[in-house]
């Protein structure tokens, strides 16, 4: 039998209003187990601590009961207690009488009775309590970042600055994310490419990150400090090392009509290619889906004039295995397709276009070689109209859009205007919204601008249908403060698309048992407290995987990660978590149930020699968890159709003592 | 497949061919088109006002009727797929509005419970657009052929559920379907002008003209609608491509269209 010590917070009056806390460590005296009860202002305090300790030795106690707030609060607190007064910290029960009890119930004789009811049930559980022991287990100190955005790219350069290895792997034959395709930036309009690519050439020169380009993940497996990894990279039947990037192939590659994915499809690009000039590799790939070459085995002039004899028609995709400490995911955005959304006549014209297609038409390195002309004939548009929230806050059509804020598109719609109007005064601009968001430092200003300075015409309504007549786009809109329908013939419509997360992030995810939200956004392992991590131990969030962000937000929350995994990296051992799921062998029939509810894959099955009664032996496939991974969630012991598996800390004799004492 | 079939009056007048290759067509795909007895004119409009029960009761009976024999109500003009599913929502959620309904209806009463089915959602929900491409006999191939939805056939779109009404698909699949290309142009679901051609045939001939004109701009050679009016007010207003209704051409890919005339 266990010697109890239970010891009643008031928290000032935030349970002594509710709760007679001296009723409770009275009727908590007879208990069983108990020798000692007390009750305290602030138990917390130092002076409630000390008085916690005082009683263990006075009282040899070997169990605690403290009767205050949820133990999400202060158990990690009253467990350092029990361990300064020299016993097991998992010798600690809470009974949470504070948000469960007085805070829900505004009478006395109610918030008392159900005090003591829980506080009992804390001593039954407390009596089943065993010492538990952490276990360790090594870090592997390197990490591997998936996606080389602009997220990517922080997130590895902070980890390598702090002097850990990184990888990157990127599935694209280059770094830079769409941040690369971007013309310039809000709100200081600094050239997107001038700030990015001396970062990618940064990561490119840093001597503790390696570039995997053109490659994926494919498989994941192992724990928090401890993940092997298989990555995937992809044949460019290219030899990375030896090409220079030179360019003389592509000039000679005669499949010159391959439509360009880095200009959105605008213009046209070699069948070997390299995306952009500032690429990182800048090293060529050949696209196997136009290259005569790979398809019918005719052609090979690039490797003719491949001086450098970097060409290889016959690599193979190539498996590597890597072991990781922590994994950050960085795959971020993609824009919706307009598909769906054929009444802004986006496949009827070439002149409606995307807002990324905007950004490329504006790009000196883009189609039109920065400057804005229509994609149909090349003329000057003087009429503009931009629609924002295409997609976006889409309620009544969830199926056909998304539900949320696509949260961006506000302000490079404003830069958009802006920038039109500063380089074309001639040209009209509208822009449609449903609300103008534009919180965030100088952001407002800036919207503000656009409109004061700048005379972009914002209008407060929807456009509700676009038809290509002639040379025009007929535009049918509503303004709501006019209350007026609006017919405007435009040259040019510009539809700021909803983002939505990479197609990659899916799969990505089931390998690494991250959980997602409902639209494929990562979920955070806290929406405040813990917002870079990822629920599954020492995989984090990096940019947009999580959720829709500006650049100067998908930087903030990268430096974010990188310190997180930098923390982790910097430890030689991870103390685990001893409330793990463990199996009972000898009960368990390995029918798989466990294993199929695990989230986090922490349970593996082992052929194992039994002896049986007969004094025979036995061969009997059995589950096994590795504690390491195990989160104890429990999920398994409500699983087990045998009861062989069981939390510690919470096994399933200690809840039901608790039902039990609750019942009485 | 059996279905409780609700022509409405325009099919048995002016709209014959709309009736004729809708028969013809089920019957090529397998479903019996049962003719609802005793049917009524569904009133051809959804009055707004809420007290107004008298113009409704004919939509309810064809409703029970469906209900009672557990086969979905099919109807193929857009007037009359517009008010018998409007009166079946109002059934449903309007409690005042059926119960006063009720007091109409002889024995059990009705709230709403019968499955409504356009023609169109017909083909693609019960029978398929997949079965219906296998069923085809005569490919429709390279004819650029312009769907057009008209006002009424999507909205509203809380009580249709039939398609998105500001970008729809289900003709254009439909066309599709039948081997020949559907030709999207933006103002397929604009209205033709409906009945203010009575009051203002200025106003209609605009709208219907401006229509005909957008599908021959995206390169359209004919047009096909489910609505009677809609085809009336483009012709009337001069269209000089042929309009004609989907269950025609979908009788002449089905290969039932000639012995219509016989």
């Amino acid at each position: 039998m266990q010697r109890v010590g239970v010891f009643v917070c008031w928290c000032g009056s935030n349970i002594a209003g509710t709760v007679d806390v001296q009723a409770v460590a009275e009727a908590l005296k007879s208990e069983p187990g108990v020798v000692f009860s007390t009750d305290y202002q602030y138990m917390c305090s130092q002076a409630g601590q000390d008085m916690i300790k005082t009683a263990v030795k006075e009282h040899n106690l070997t169990g605690i009961v403290v009767c205050s707030c949820s133990p999400r609060m202060h158990e990690a607190t009253f467990r350092k207690t029990a361990a300064a007064a020299g016993l097991n910290p998992y010798m600690v029960e809470i009974a949470n009488i504070r948000e469960q009890c007085s805070w829900v119930h505004k009478d006395m004789a109610t918030g008392t009775e159900k005090a003591i009811i829980l506080g009992k049930a804390a001593v039954a559980k407390v009596n089943l309590n065993a010492p538990l022991t952490p276990g360790e287990s090594p870090v592997t100190k390197r990490a591997l970042v998936i996606g080389g955005g602009i997220a990517g790219i922080q997130t590895a350069l902070d980890i390598a600055d702090a002097g850990f290895e990184v990888d990157i792997v990127e599935k694209n034959p280059t770094i830079g994310g769409k941040m690369a395709q971007l013309d310039k930036t809000f709100p200081t309009l600094d050239c997107a490419a001038c700030i990015l690519t001396p970062k990618m050439v940064d990561v490119a020169q840093n001597e503790k990150i390696r570039i995997f380009s053109y490659s994926e993940v494919t498989d994941v497996k192992g724990f928090v400090g401890n993940f092997d990894v298989t990555i995937k990279k992809n044949a460019r039947y290219v030899k990375e090392e030896i090409c220079t990037g030179c360019g003389a192939c592509l000039e000679k590659c005669p499949m010159k009509k391959i439509p360009n994915e880095f200009n959105l499809g605008m213009d046209n690009r070699t069948a070997i290619y390299i995306p952009f000039a500032q690429a990182v590799p800048k090293v060529a790939t050949i696209d196997p889906t136009a290259c005569t070459m790979l398809k019918k085995g005719k052609c090979g002039i690039c490797s003719k004039v491949c001086t450098a004899g970097a060409i290889d028609y016959t690599q193979k995709d190539e498996y590597i295995e890597e072991k990781y400490g922590a994994i950050v995911v960085a795959t971020g955005f993609n824009p919706i397709s307009m598909d769906k959304f054929d009444e802004f006549a986006y496949s009827q014209s070439k002149d409606v276009i995307t807002s990324l297609e905007f950004e490329r038409l504006t790009n000196a390195a883009g189609p039109s070689a920065g400057k804005l002309l229509r994609p149909s004939d090349g003329k000057h548009p003087h009429t503009i109209v931009f629609v924002q929230c295409v997609g976006s806050r889409c309620e009544a059509c969830a199926e056909k859009g998304k539900e949320y804020c696509s949260k961006i598109c506000c302000m490079y719609t404003a830069k958009h205007a802006m920038l039109t109007r500063d380089k074309y005064p001639d040209t009209e601009v509208y822009v449609f919204y449903i609300d103008v968001r534009t919180p965030g430092k100088n952001f407002d200003e800036f919207y503000r601008r656009a409109v004061e300075e700048f005379g972009v015409k914002y209008i407060k309504g929807m456009v509700g249908k676009v038809t290509p007549e002639g040379d025009k786009l007929k535009v049918q809109a509503s303004d709501l403060i006019a209350n007026k329908q609006l017919h405007i013939d435009a040259d040019l419509v510009v539809l700021a698309a909803a983002i939505e997360p990479d197609k990659s992030a899916r799969p990505l995810a089931t390998m690494l048992t991250a959980s997602m939200d409902t639209n494929d956004f990562f979920t955070e392992a806290h929406p405040k407290l813990r917002p870079v991590e990822s629920p599954t131990a020492g995989v984090f969030l990096s940019g947009a995987c999580q959720g829709p962000k500006d650049i100067p937000e998908t930087v903030s929350q990268a430096g974010a990660a990188a310190s997180k995994v930098i923390g982790l990296l910097a430890k030689d051992k991870l103390t685990g978590n001893p409330c793990v799921a463990s199996s009972d062998e000898l009960m368990c029939n390995g029918c798989s149930s466990c294993a199929n509810v695990c989230p986090y894959g922490a349970i593996t099955y082992a052929e194992k020699e039994f002896r049986m009664p007969d004094r025979t032996t036995k061969v009997r496939r059995v589950a096994e968890v590795n504690p390491a991974v195990c989160q104890g969630c429990g999920a398994c012991t409500v699983a087990c159709p045998s009861g062989a598996m069981d939390l510690k800390g919470f096994a399933n004799l200690q809840i039901m003592a608790e039902v039990d004492a609750i019942c009485k | 497949m059996k279905v409780s079939y609700f022509p409405g009056c325009t099919l048995k007048n002016k709209a014959k061919d709309l009736d004729l290759y809708s028969y013809k067509s089920a019957s090529a795909l397998g479903v019996t088109l049962e003719e609802i007895e005793n049917w009524q004119c569904c009133g051809g409009v959804f009055t707004s006002a809420d007290d107004e029960v008298a113009t409704k009761l004919s939509s309810v009976r064809a409703l029970k009727y469906a209900f009672e024999r557990n086969e979905p109500l099919v109807t193929v003009c857009s007037a009359c797929h517009n008010v018998i599913k409007q009166t079946n929502y109002a059934m449903q959620t309007n409690k005042t509005f059926a119960d006063k309904v009720n007091r109409y209806m002889a024995e059990d009463s009705y709230n709403g419970e019968a499955e409504v089915y356009h023609y169109l959602e017909m083909l693609r929900d019960l029978v398929g657009f997949d079965t219906l491409k296998e069923k085809v006999v005569n490919s429709l191939k390279g004819k650029k052929i312009a769907a057009y939805y008209g006002c009424l056939l999507l909205r509203p779109n809380k009580v249709m559920r039939m398609d998105d009404p500001e970008n729809p698909t289900i003709m254009e699949d439909f066309i599709r379907a039948l081997g020949a290309d559907a030709v999207v142009y933006a103002k397929r679901n604009e209205c033709c002008g409906g009945y203010i051609s009575v009051e203002s045939p200025d106003s209609a001939r605009r709208n219907s003209n401006a229509v005909v004109k957008n599908a021959k701009a995206a390169g359209a050679e004919m047009i096909i609608t489910a609505c009677p009016l809609c085809k009336y007010n483009l012709e009337k207003n001069g269209a000089d491509i042929p309009v004609v209704y989907f269950t025609e051409l979908l009788a002449e890919a089905l290969g039932v269209k000639e012995d219509t005339n016989a």
